[in-house]
């Protein structure tokens, strides 16, 4: 991830390897296949994505309601509530809490939420050691990278990477890039980590307000055998993780791990109520910028968002450029839709990342008007002023061209005569439509001219 | 206080009032539960065979002692309950547990989730740390779907409890499948003739 480069330079940085790309851009769609599968297989799976939609809509209105009965339910069951406003602060509370246990090593699940706190390099700034425990998350820690899918962070490896890896990391064999050989090696390594941790920290999928519980949903068992090994659990939520009912999860359940990978429900879907014996149990709620985009009535749905990646696996953009391209936590098309609310500045380039061919809505299981959200995204930031002079320059002569029929007579003849007489001129490396693929043939006559000479006969 | 910050930003931002929708029905349209239940836990590498008394599941644990595994067995109408022993074990005095023996409360057809409470495993830690872990359901605490699954249990009886849908697995290294992650290699389920 270049935080200093937008969208499009890094997906050219990717895209050079011709090969890897085509692998990601298949295996990605396979993902997508196996969601289909698994939603076909459910005759009322329309109507379980619209009453997902509907529960997260009603929670969203009245959101603060919900999150006070949650507190107060998690508290009468002994867990410690905390609110974090923004990410600095999420941090430090996580920090107090491991420090006042004098915590130096810590096992952690797959959390997103931190991910976009940068809770990791924080904490390790303090002296504390975190371990991500989901294979994938410790494949990239290891690499010093950041995830570049939420649902699979290590997608844009190949086994090879793994295996030099975990050769230079945990002494696997030098080139053994057997996939079970490597999985069984880090199970080894991290079955210590979660038996030596101080604490656990982990994400949340769901909370519940009518039971002051969360819900964790993992394929590995990490979360938990972290969590149960461990005298203190810190679970981390974003505030847009509530819902009102446990009867709820049912919905949510069905869809989620089905959207994501294809699967009828993850391994585990862990719930958590009261801390166990001799334990200690936390939940911090956090905002970071969740506030300002519920008031924004345009994007206030994206908090609806369950994070499966289906988005992700759908989107012929991601498929193409990998998630590093979108220098966020989240990326993909709902990270798209995320980041700017939180710097519009430093995220203006993702909401154009897109062909706004609406396949991240159709697959959505909460029903999140993506796409129509990233096309508002990019009526805001031209009016705030974030789209680049490029972008500008380029819109206006579009502009020019297409409110004025003589000079869109003139051009589409221009251009057409162009890509006859001089096929090089457009069927080169400059010409960014060209990369992958090759022009068509220019047609001899516009749709006018055609028109013009036959609608006499 | 960030906590009054929070809310009442949320109060002054949030959209108008909408309606909670209606409990969600679906009619239950699979006639056979075990069977979708079996072939499911095997799609996700699982193994499930229907039995009509705990036979097999006798004949299994006495095979594991033969062997001389740890065996956790925490089901009181198998022989040998010693479950009492772990209730208050470690997580690391618990590592060198092989194989654990525990009953599920609901099987759900649809996905082959069998709900356990901390209660049935009576150490949180059990299920996971196991090499191979044994569950044993009844027929007829089958049940459909999730929906129904969720109509039968109280998800804070207890102060812990999971869905725990097959063996621990993993396709993070290059999407390749592998069946055993961090958890248990190997489930085994018998379903109970009611």
């Amino acid at each position: 991830m270049n935080d200093n480069k937008t969208h499009s330079q890094n997906a050219e940085e990717f895209l050079k390897d011709r090969e890897r790309a085509h692998w990601h851009d298949e295996t990605l769609w396979f993902v997508r296949a196996k969601r289909d599968k698994a939603a076909h297989n459910i005759p009322e799976w329309e109507a379980l994505r619209d009453a997902a939609s509907r529960i997260k809509e009603h929670t969203l209105s009245r959101l603060d309601e919900y999150l006070i009965q949650f507190e107060e339910k998690a508290k009468a069951n002994g867990v410690q509530v905390h609110w974090a406003n923004d990410a600095e602060e999420h941090n430090q509370i996580v920090r107090d809490i491991l420090q006042k246990h004098n915590a130096k090593n810590v096992v952690k699940s797959k959390s997103m939420l931190t991910e976009e706190c940068g809770l990791n390099f924080y904490l390790r700034d303090q002296g504390i050691n975190v371990v991500d425990t989901d294979l994938g998350e410790y494949i990239v820690q290891l690499r010093n990278e950041h995830p570049s899918h939420i649902v699979l962070p290590a997608i844009h490896l190949k086994k090879e990477d793994v295996s030099n890896t975990f050769h230079e990391h945990i002494g696997t064999e030098k080139g053994n890039k057997d996939e079970v050989y490597l999985t069984r090696s880090a199970r080894k390594v991290l079955r210590q980590k979660f038996l030596s941790a101080d604490a656990a920290i982990t994400g949340v999928n769901f909370a519940i307000a009518e039971t002051g519980g969360i819900v964790v949903c993992t394929n590995e068992g990490n979360a938990d055998l972290g969590v149960h090994a461990n005298k203190v659990h810190i679970a981390c939520t974003g505030f847009e993780k509530i819902i009102p009912k446990a009867e709820h999860l049912s919905i949510f359940l069905r869809l989620l791990a089905r959207s994501a990978t294809g699967q009828p429900v993850t391994t585990y879907s862990s719930h958590f109520h009261r801390p166990g014996k001799g334990q200690e149990m936390h939940i911090v709620i956090v905002n970071n910028g969740r506030t300002n985009q519920l008031g924004r009535e345009e994007f206030r749905g994206s908090l609806k968002c369950i994070r499966c990646a289906a988005c992700f696996n759908t989107c012929p953009v991601y498929r193409r450029s990998g998630g590093h391209s979108y220098h966020t936590a989240i990326a993909g098309p709902i990270g798209s839709i995320l980041a700017p609310n939180i710097d519009m500045k430093q995220f203006a380039d993702l909401p154009f990342a897109s062909t706004l061919c609406g396949s991240c809505s159709n697959v959505c299981p909460v029903k999140i008007n993506i796409h129509e959200q990233l096309w508002s995204w990019r009526q805001k930031l031209m009016d705030e002023g974030y789209g680049g002079f490029a972008k500008k320059a380029s819109m206006k002569v579009m502009a020019g061209v297409l409110g004025s029929p003589a000079v869109y007579k003139i051009s589409g003849k221009l251009g057409r005569t162009a890509m006859r007489l001089m096929p090089f001129a457009v069927n080169n490396n400059l010409n960014p439509w060209y990369k992958g693929r090759e022009m068509p043939e220019p047609p001899k006559e516009s749709f006018r001219e055609w028109y013009t000479k036959n609608k006499k006969a | 206080m960030s906590r009054e910050k929070i809310l009442n930003a949320i109060a002054k931002n949030k959209p108008a009032p909408l309606p909670l929708p209606e409990k969600f029905i679906v009619e239950r349209t699979l006639v056979n539960l075990a069977e979708k239940f079996l072939d499911v836990l095997q799609g996700i590498g699982g193994k499930g065979r229907i039995v009509n008394d705990l036979t097999e599941v006798k004949n299994l644990l006495q095979e594991k002692r033969e062997r001389g595994v740890e065996v956790v067995n925490c089901i009181k109408d198998l022989p040998g309950y010693n479950a009492g022993d772990y209730v208050s074990k470690t997580a690391a005095e618990t590592q060198t547990v092989h194989t654990v023996f525990l009953k599920g409360v609901i099987a759900v057809a649809e996905n082959a989730a069998i709900w356990v409470p901390e209660s049935a495993a009576v150490n949180r830690i059990l299920p996971f740390i196991c090499q191979e872990l044994v569950m044993v359901v009844d027929e007829r605490d089958l049940v459909a779907n999730m929906h129904e699954a969720y109509d039968l249990i109280n998800v804070n009886e207890d102060g812990y409890g999971a869905f725990i849908a097959g063996p621990s697995k993993t396709a993070d290294i290059e999407q390749s499948l592998v069946i055993g992650a961090h958890g248990p290699l190997k489930l085994d389920v018998f379903v109970v003739r009611s």
